[in-house]
């Protein structure tokens, strides 16, 4: 195609159906959390609304965890609360600044809109997607509406039926989300260099993981891996 | 709905929103640098390791590699199956089943 069509846009193609079909195996992991997180919800002592709002507009499951059981210990503390999800939350820093190169020539509003769904999950399932077959704005919000979709829907089961449901975490159903990762992660590892960060990943992600408090794991092992990754590619263009 | 709940919920959207959102906000204002990319394009495999690798080693919080330990075991699994076969529904199955499998036996 030499010429750029306007995108017909958001009208429902192939590419979102196939982004949410792409999902569903992550998602199976994420319906016990959604699940476990509408009866915690309740247990701390929100209302049901509240638990439900809280769903829908954060849309980041261990952040509504841990200011639900920050709620529920008495802590009603804004700055805290809200100073804790920014902490947890700032590893999407590093996936949004990845994603950049693919969504800036996007509209302004239609890029908010997809960073909004970008969660650990769409985000791995996005960017598995450009490994493949290159970037899709529509397949990226069709993990993301999906993903948006079973996080309510099990935070409303949860609320519901959360006293009748036997413990969800224990069903072993959280293995879906590793054993996912794992199958996009093995297509990366293609050279020394994709090696290299991803031990390099493991070791301090291990350690920091046992040492450290939070999610900060994540950031530190993602930050010292990648920028090791850069630095050894960098020092191999030089070298030819 | 409570009031003060309501305001917390909605701080904790915006300041989510703006991890999500912030750096692209930036990057789209200033542009790239090339340096920048170089290091960007190993942030996948770095995010995915980080968020594995812990739940295999140390699903209960403290480190475990012995053979109690069913998410390691399962997961060295899933990731031979993952490296042979490349398909994601096969890896969580075979991943899953195994999992369901040992809690059962053991």
């Amino acid at each position: 195609m030499s010429i750029e069509q306007p995108n017909p846009a958001w009208q429902l193609s192939a590419d979102h159906w196939q982004g949410a079909y792409d999902s569903i195996p992550v998602m199976m992991g994420v319906i016990p959390f959604g699940i476990t997180y509408g009866v915690v919800g309740l247990a701390v002592g929100l209302t049901p609304s509240e638990t439900l709002l809280m769903s829908l507009l954060v849309f980041a499951g261990a952040a509504q965890f841990v200011s639900a059981t920050m709620i529920g210990m008495g802590t009603v503390d804004f700055s805290l609360i809200v100073f804790t999800t920014l902490l947890i939350n700032l590893r999407h820093l590093l996936m949004g600044a990845s994603l950049t190169p693919y969504v800036t020539r996007l509209p302004l509003a239609r890029q908010a809109l997809l960073a909004f769904g970008m969660v650990d999950e769409t985000y791995a399932i996005t960017m598995s997607r450009i490994q493949k077959h290159g970037y899709s704005e529509h397949y990226q919000l069709g993990t993301n509406s999906a993903f948006y979709l079973i996080w309510i829907l099990s935070t409303l089961t949860g609320i519901v039926l959360g006293a009748y449901i036997p413990d969800p975490l224990n069903w072993g159903l959280d293995f879906a989300m590793p054993a996912t990762f794992l199958a996009m992660l093995m297509p990366r590892l293609v050279n020394k260099t994709s090696i290299t960060v991803c031990l390099v990943a493991a070791v301090i992600a291990a350690l920091s993981a046992l040492y450290l408090p939070g999610k900060w794991y994540i950031i530190i092992a993602c930050l010292s891996a990648s920028l090791a990754g850069g630095l050894l590619e960098g020092r191999d263009s030089r070298a030819v | 709905m409570r009031y003060e709940i309501v305001i917390i919920i909605l701080g904790m959207a915006a300041v989510t929103f703006m991890t999500r959102f912030g750096s692209q906000l930036l990057f789209r204002q200033v542009g790239m640098p090339t340096w920048f990319d170089r290091w960007l394009k190993h942030v996948p495999t770095g995010i995915l390791t980080a968020l594995i690798v812990p739940s295999l080693l140390l699903p209960k919080g403290y480190l475990d590699l012995t053979i109690h330990n069913h998410y390691l075991l399962a997961g060295l699994l899933a990731a031979v199956v993952a490296y042979k076969f490349r398909n994601v529904a096969l890896t969580m199955g075979v991943g899953l089943a195994v999992v369901v499998a040992l809690r059962l036996i053991s």
